[in-house]
């Protein structure tokens, strides 16, 4: 035992010796790596908290000024009003995608005729570039010459101003994100689908389930997971939504639909305020980061695996 | 040497002819040729290369397509580029903040950048090579109009960017649908709004006036009507005068026509919205820059060619004014090669680059001597009516914006009230309202 307990120590001795011999000689390949995130991620955000504690106007000189520019947020009407409207719009293009691409994703899950066709054509949306689609869609929306009125005329619809009109223009601009990333969720949505186990499904309609119950108490509960991916995937992307805003209303009409990106664009980069700019994109980035935590936290829960015993 | 000599001899010589030949044919077209170039030495800096920055524009363009000539006149090297106009205007002031821009020569909206461009002293004093006969003539300035030249002046006295193209507010009216109701252009602004009124039939889908209601574009839309109040938007000490009682009144004159004779979804419109709309023969009138015209007398774009008035703007209750923008070409400050960048902006700027301008209907010189001239106007595509009214509107022209440092903000914070007007608001509320948001910013803006 002893003799053994000690060829143990010996050769767990020249273990930790090599071990330690070897560990330096990792550092290398972790090199490269650590440059990349420290200069393309860690150092921008350093500087951008670094210039958010400066009165920094680019042609002026810079004076540090500490939380002056986080106060000012608190007191910016336009501001807080741009706030309000990104979490209405990252709301209504979550929910709107979501709901209509898990019943896209519950019609292709079915034998269709010509089903793989149709998916390709419903899909085509969201590969299209978003400024092209943002022109098109500006053109369909105009009152006068926009098809969208012309369409809505012939079933005896009076003409909708959409985006030209502070009280349509986030559920317009939904209207152009729903139609492009609807898609996504129902491609997510039907990975999901095809994973479900059929066992369910057959005792189900052994006991007689409706439908409505089958789709309501097992599809539902078992595509969860996939549906919390879609929701943090469609909230990330829309709460940082920037090309189809500004391509169609650049915010307005006034301010009606200026988010979080579009103000943060217009104070660093139109009006060169870059110390008050750099106080925005670090509380919008504090904003990401507590809803994909939420978000991450409820995707933990609604996990197959977790929370009830399995 | 001799080598040397005799090429460059030859080269000359086949410039001259060339020149010579191109002032020949030029000629034919009323345009005139360089025969401002008397005592230029235009080969004096050949050799150099230079970077040039251009906004993307007709303007722009016209520059880039004839650049070819400007090497050949002088043996300088250019390089180059254009970007659309916001980016443009981004992408210079990071660059000349940045104290070492990659350009030599620079294009600026006189309107938006001058105080911000006097103010980081980007701008290299023109006035040493005005004053150099080897690179300019004598008399040089005299005929820009004034305007030009109040655009192009520093506060120092100084000269930054020499006056390039400038745009004139007109009123382009429909004359078919003015002739239906038997009305004739208007000449205040009273008759104005009594003629846009008339000629609105919304179910019809004809509606009698259309301007800029989207928030920053409209701005200019709002102190141009203040300027018939006789009225700036800031006075020489930079005060703002945004809440008076002309303003108010101007802007309860911007929501009477924005709001009863305008299409709807106004409030969303910049200049190409009201345009497209012009175009397709349902407005009475426009109110915008001189600039846009070209594609009203395209038959490919447009179902009014040969109906458009050109009018001059209206009387104001207290004066007759046309808002005024306008371009510049300057040399940076920063430059290696000033002299160089120099004789470019004087050649862009020069009668016969404003000559092609104007033919073209892509931009409007500030020189007088070309808006004068019988041979320039005989090329000109555009219908008479059209260089009748920039010449008119050159007569009363007053700018159109303040000269501050942050113009943009003035445009957003402003034009969001003028947008809540079109949407109900009361005038002197929002206009009191963005007043005291804006004052703070302007104060800040000349703090350092």
């Amino acid at each position: 035992m002893s003799i053994l307990a000690s060829s143990d120590r010996v050769v767990g001795a020249a273990s930790v010796g090599r071990t330690k011999r070897l560990r330096p000689s990792y550092w290398p390949f972790v090199v490269p790596a650590l440059i990349v995130v420290v200069g393309v991620i860690i150092f921008p955000w350093v500087f951008t908290l670094w210039m958010s504690a400066m009165e920094w106007r680019i042609g002026e000189e810079q004076r540090f000024v500490g939380l002056q520019n986080y106060v000012r947020l608190f007191t910016d009407l336009r501001f807080l009003e741009a706030m309000g409207h990104t979490l209405v719009y990252t709301a209504l293009s979550v929910v709107a995608p979501l709901v209509l691409g898990t019943a896209a994703a519950l019609a292709f899950n079915t034998k269709l005729p010509a089903r793989g066709l149709l998916r390709g054509i419903f899909v085509m949306p969201m590969m299209a570039t978003p400024v092209a689609i943002a022109l098109v869609w500006t053109m369909m929306f105009h009152p006068q010459l926009g098809v969208l009125n012309y369409l809505l005329s012939l079933i005896g619809i009076g003409p909708l101003q959409w985006v030209y009109h502070p009280s349509t223009v986030i559920l317009s601009l939904v209207l152009v994100e729903t139609w492009q990333w609807t898609p996504l969720v129902m491609l997510i949505v039907l990975g999901g689908l095809a994973a479900l186990p059929t066992e369910p499904y057959e005792s189900a309609q052994i006991d007689g389930a409706t439908a409505w119950q089958r789709f309501r108490y097992l599809t539902l509960p078992m595509i969860k997971p996939f549906l919390m991916v879609a929701v943090i995937i469609r909230t990330i992307d829309a709460l940082k939504s920037f090309d189809i805003l500004y391509t169609i209303t650049q915010g307005g009409p006034g301010t009606a639909s200026e988010t979080i990106n579009l103000y943060l664009y217009s104070v660093a980069f139109t009006y060169y305020d870059i110390g008050y700019g750099s106080a925005i994109a670090v509380v919008f980035f504090v904003l990401i980061i507590m809803l994909s935590l939420i978000l991450l936290y409820l995707r933990q829960r609604s996990a197959w695996n977790t929370g009830d015993g399995q | 040497m001799l080598t040397s000599n005799g090429m460059c001899l030859s080269r000359r010589r086949l410039l001259a002819s060339g020149a010579a030949a191109g002032a020949l044919g030029l000629s034919g077209l009323g345009l005139p040729a360089f025969a401002q170039t008397g005592g230029i030495n235009w080969r004096k800096y050949a050799g150099s290369r230079i970077e040039v920055n251009l906004i993307k524009s007709p303007r722009g363009e016209t520059l880039s397509k004839y650049q070819k000539e400007f090497e050949e006149l002088t043996g300088i090297t250019v390089v180059s580029e254009q970007t659309p106009e916001q980016q443009q205007r981004q992408k210079a002031v990071i660059e000349l903040t940045s104290g070492r821009p990659s350009f030599d020569v620079v294009h600026i909206s006189y309107h938006v950048q001058k105080r911000q461009f006097e103010k980081g002293k980007w701008l290299a004093d023109l006035t040493p090579f005005i004053k150099d006969p080897s690179l300019t003539d004598a008399g040089f300035l005299d005929d820009f109009s004034e305007a030009g030249i109040t655009f192009a002046r520093s506060p120092e006295g100084g000269i930054g960017a020499l006056p390039f193209s400038v745009d004139y507010w007109i009123v382009y009216w429909n004359k078919d649908l003015f002739a239906k109701k038997n009305l004739s252009f208007p000449k205040t602004f009273d008759e104005m709004v009594a003629a846009a009124a008339a000629l609105t039939d919304p179910a019809s889908q004809t509606y009698g006036f259309v301007a800029r209601g989207m928030k920053n574009a409209n701005t200019p839309v709002w102190t141009s009507l203040l300027l018939g109040y006789d009225q700036y938007s800031v006075d020489a000490n930079r005060n703002l005068l945004t809440d008076t009682p002309e303003a108010i009144e101007a802007a309860k004159l911007y929501q009477t026509l924005m709001t009863k004779s305008a299409p709807p979804g106004v409030t969303g419109f910049n200049w190409a919205e009201c345009q497209s709309a012009f175009l397709q023969g349902r407005i009475g009138m426009w109110f915008d820059g001189v600039g846009f015209a070209p594609p009203l007398e395209d038959p490919e774009k447009s179902r009014v060619v040969g109906k458009v008035g050109y009018g001059l703007m209206p009387k104001g209750p207290k004066a007759h004014a046309a808002a005024t923008t306008g371009d510049g070409i300057g040399v940076t400050a920063a430059s290696k090669n000033k002299e160089a960048a120099y004789l470019y902006c004087q050649w862009a700027t020069g009668k016969l680059m404003g000559a092609r301008l104007l033919q073209a209907g892509a931009g409007v010189p500030f020189r007088n001597s070309v808006l004068s001239d019988p041979g320039v106007r005989k090329g000109v595509k555009m219908p008479t009516a059209w260089v009748d009214a920039v010449v008119e509107s050159a007569k009363i022209s007053r700018l159109a914006l303040p000269v501050i440092i942050p113009v943009t903000e003035f445009r957003d914070v402003l034009g969001g009230a003028l947008t809540n007007m079109i949407s109900g608001s009361d005038p002197a509320a929002e206009l009191k309202r963005a007043t005291a948001d804006f004052k703070p910013i302007l104060e800040r803006s000349e703090k350092t």
